[in-house]
């Protein structure tokens, strides 16, 4: 009895706990989540799919996917190179370098929109010598661009680092001293043990890269049909008291959140019977 | 490793292209920076202006917007947000991005008629429908249990003109008594749960989430809450006002850059025609054109109102007295 | 250093590593260490020590340290009732977790507040108890625990999945109860994780912006935070303000971090 007792909680307990964990996350996530479409399809789905067909929205859905469209593969490749240089070798000022990946992390939003504008701003330090020859960042894409590698910078790193720390280097070492090159080596053996944790980063990064908005909101011009990005047109329509349009973007967004988490459920459902198949 | 660079070149080749080109001197599009309120009006006056153009010069033109709080808006421009005509609250941000860049003159006020504001407004009271906290003028706002909804003046072009306003009805009741101005206004602001940061912000608080018993607003917004929220509230006029002045200025330098001075000029001198001004008075603005304001189908109540320029010393000075770092509202706001 | 290097590529990626890290962080975080280094210490000390970044900064860290312990407790449980039951439901409620993550700050913040608004769902019952949802240093802390907890149950779970029963079973045949394994066995074993857990909720909320402006009073002195300080003195126009509390808060999240990883890598070396 006092065994039992000792490695696992009594019925009720155990179901108290559940209960409570089970509230917690309704009354923190379902219910944020169930207001948006709620609020969104208030005054019904005319008004829903009129305000996700309008000019505005769709550029500012056509910005976004740009803008993610570029940011994540440049994160991606360094997110793989990072994770390679890091884990499979050791080397001074690792510790460091591991602190500087996770920094934009940390970093404000804010802060990550107003450094480039004090780089590229008119009165930045490339201001005078960009708008000599006419080339416009802040307030254009190329902002929009840099705000969300910014923001979006580790994700793809920090998904891998821990994996390929567990994950080891004994088949690599192995492939080594087989004679592979080290291409062959990336292709054939780290790809596919570390491909669905990259895909899970991806994901991540991505969804991160659509929905940032403080870092994004600092270097648009807020330019209607232009320089707004989802979340930026989301509050223009919030201001302008399209609430249920508002939301009605807003669905988009937490779309893609379901969407990211439920190809991720897929993803560690297939890695759980791959590894089962395998022992 | 030739890969990867080669990866690495193209996006920043890809990035550059972005960068360049677009709309560079094709005079074809203006893009008119703009405070919040302004969002209606502009996307009536944009068609009506775009129509004309192109039957006087047989060109589309394109006409794009931008909205945000006043400061941030100028804050934009001067780091290099390409506006052709900007169209703020207050011209104390204007003279901003005169002093601070060399986009336009400093003497911008004076190119237009009526000091460059086409079109004026002023700062009323809004209350819960059937005013249950019986609001009747500012003096009512610093009562007990009576909350306040205003932007941060730091932040908003719209809560600096609620500031001067009650600002100046203070130092009416007060005679100028500066100790008792500044006990006032800080008896007010200790009823402020919440400032928002722009004036959009402040009446989604008080509008959509219910918060607050009075929102000090601009008079075009209150209406336009009236219409966008019917039943919710009712505009109490208080005792003494503050003439708003929203200005317009030409981006000189930027609008020549891109080709369309001309349009650029045009179009801020299109909103002093008939045509503008009726959509002025539409949109709860107070025109300047005397017979089109009594023509509108709403008409704006007289009231007593200060002006920026004879009573607090233009906005220079009032920007300095009241809202930078150890201005008066920084003592107000203390705890 | 001691052993060769026999896997290949460590320059190439390295390099690329370090030049990409200089490019997109390095060099734009040094032009914010510029500008704000051009004022001497004394006028970083005027700035920093002004009563409205006091007052923001208190709120920012004290609200972010009240998110992160709350985060820490309520991701502990969450993770239990995860790793240890099976329950019907149980790999849907794996999978939210992340939502705060994936939703953008912008809708998270907007909704937060439509739902604590003394109007909202949850809002008014708190308003029925005197309790101030939005617009109010609470409703700071609850964008901040949403932002901050899938943090803490990200970094405990895999550690807690690695945890044999061994231990367990030792101590309870020893004839320790279960309340005292947990805190003598487990607590221990997890506290690592937890901790790192809690690092990082506390580093993100602490720059959290999007959701926080909708939710919070904006109040200078009272429910201002210090990214919306910063956003404010940019728009009025000071640059050099904005940059120095900007680099402020830059070095304490670093320092946070610099943290985590020395300590992750004491308790790796621990286990080796």
């Amino acid at each position: 009895m006092s065994h039992r007792s000792a490695t696992t909680e009594s019925a009720p307990v155990r179901w108290l706990l559940i209960t409570l964990a089970l509230l917690v996350l309704s009354l923190f996530l379902f219910l944020p989540l169930l207001a948006v479409f709620v609020e969104a399809l208030r005054r019904g789905t005319d008004v829903f799919f009129a305000a996700l067909h309008s000019p505005a929205a769709l550029s500012a859905v056509q910005l976004t996917l740009t803008a993610a469209a570029v940011s994540v593969p440049l994160n991606t490749v360094f997110g793989v190179a990072a994770a390679w240089a890091v884990t499979k070798h050791q080397f001074r000022g690792r510790a460091l370098l591991l602190s500087l990946i996770d920094l934009p992390f940390a970093v404000s939003p804010v802060i990550a929109g107003l450094v480039w504008v004090l780089l590229f701003g008119a009165q930045g330090w490339f201001g005078p010598w960009l708008a000599e020859h006419d080339i416009q960042i802040i307030f254009e894409l190329p902002g929009i661009i840099l705000a969300t590698v910014f923001v979006t910078f580790p994700f793809v790193a920090r998904e891998l680092i821990p994996l390929m720390e567990a994950q080891g280097s004994d088949q690599e070492l192995a492939a080594v001293t087989l004679g592979a090159s080290g291409w062959q080596m990336f292709r054939r053996i780290t790809l596919p043990n570390i491909k669905w944790g990259l895909l899970y980063g991806v994901l991540l990064c991505n969804a991160r890269a659509m929905g940032e908005f403080g870092a994004v909101s600092v270097v648009s011009g807020h330019i209607r049909g232009k320089t707004n990005t989802l979340p930026l047109h989301i509050e223009v329509l919030y201001n302008e008291y399209q609430f249920s349009a508002a939301f009605a973007c807003a669905t988009l967004l937490g779309l893609l959140a379901l969407f990211t988490l439920g190809l991720k459920t897929a993803v560690e459902q297939i890695t759980h019977q791959r590894a089962n198949r395998r022992t | 490793m030739k890969v990867l660079s080669h990866c690495l070149s193209a996006l920043t080749l890809a990035l550059l292209l972005t960068a360049c080109g677009k709309r560079a001197t094709s005079g074809s599009t203006l893009l008119n920076v703009s405070y919040d309120p302004t969002r209606e009006l502009y996307a009536d006056v944009n068609v009506a202006f775009a129509n004309q153009w192109h039957t006087a010069h047989g060109t589309t033109l394109k006409i794009e917007q931008s909205h945000g709080g006043s400061g941030k808006q100028a804050r934009a421009v001067i780091d290099g947000l390409q506006a052709d005509v900007v169209t703020l609250a207050l011209a104390g941000d204007i003279d901003e991005i005169a002093r601070q860049t060399k986009l336009l003159p400093g003497d911008w006020q004076a190119k237009l008629p009526s000091h460059s504001a086409p079109y004026t407004s002023t700062i009323v009271l809004v209350v819960r429908k059937g005013n249950p906290k019986g609001i009747k003028d500012w003096g009512d706002l610093v009562k007990d249990g009576v909350q306040v909804i205003t932007p941060n003046p730091k932040t908003s072009g719209g809560a600096r003109w609620n500031y001067l306003a009650a600002w100046a009805w203070a130092a009416k009741e007060f005679n100028g008594d500066q100790a008792q101005i500044l006990a006032y206004m800080t008896r007010l602001f200790k009823n402020v749960p919440v400032l928002g940061t722009g004036a959009r912000d402040s009446t989604s608080t008080f509008a959509k989430q219910g918060k607050g018993d009075v929102l000090l607003a601009w008079e075009n917004e209150a209406y336009l809450i009236d219409r966008e929220f019917p039943g919710l509230a009712d505009i109490i006029y208080p005792s003494l006002s503050i003439l708003a002045e929203p200005p317009v200025a030409v981006v000189e330098a930027n609008a020549a850059k891109h080709g369309c001075s001309e349009a650029a000029r045009a179009y801020l001198e299109f909103l002093y025609t008939d045509e503008a001004q009726a959509m002025v008075a539409k949109h709860f603005y107070r025109p300047r054109k005397a017979e089109i304001a009594a023509q509108a189908t709403l008409r704006l109540p007289e009231l007593p109102m200060v002006s920026v320029d004879a009573d607090f010393g233009g906005w220079a000075k009032a920007q300095a007295t009241h809202f930078n770092d150890g201005g008066t509202f920084d003592q107000v706001i203390k705890p | 250093m001691s052993k060769p290097r026999v896997i290949p590529g460590f320059g190439l990626s390295l390099g690329f590593t370090v030049t990409y890290l200089s490019l997109i962080i390095l060099i734009p975080l040094a032009a914010l260490f510029v500008k704000a280094g051009g004022l001497g210490p004394a006028e970083w000390w005027r700035i920093l020590s002004a009563p409205r970044v006091l007052a923001a900064a208190k709120l920012t860290f004290g609200a972010s340290a009240a998110a992160a312990t709350v985060s820490a407790v309520v991701g502990l449980l969450v993770t239990w009732v995860l790793v240890r039951y099976r329950f019907p439901g149980r790999r849907v409620l794996d999978a939210m977790v992340d939502l705060p993550f994936a939703l953008p700050t912008a809708v998270a913040g907007i909704t937060l507040t439509s739902i604590y608004a003394p109007n909202g769902w949850i809002g008014q019952y708190l308003a029925g108890w005197g309790i101030q949802g939005a617009y109010s240093p609470f409703g700071v802390f609850i964008a901040l625990t949403f932002i901050g907890f899938p943090f803490v149950v990200r970094t405990v779970q895999p550690v807690m999945e690695d945890l044999g029963p061994e231990l367990e079973e030792a101590a309870a045949t020893l004839g320790a109860g279960r309340w005292t394994v947990f805190w003598r066995v487990i607590l221990p074993a997890l506290l690592p994780a937890i901790i790192t857990g809690f690092t990082l909720a506390f580093a993100r909320a602490i720059g959290e912006y999007g959701s926080v402006i909708f939710i919070s009073g904006n109040l200078p002195m009272k429910t201002e935070i210090l990214p919306l300080l910063i956003v404010s003195q940019l728009e009025q126009y000071k640059y050099r303000d904005a940059a120095v509390i900007a680099a402020g808060m830059l070095m304490v999240s670093f320092a946070l971090l610099f943290l985590i990883n020395l300590l992750q890598r004491r308790l790796n070396w621990h286990k080796r």
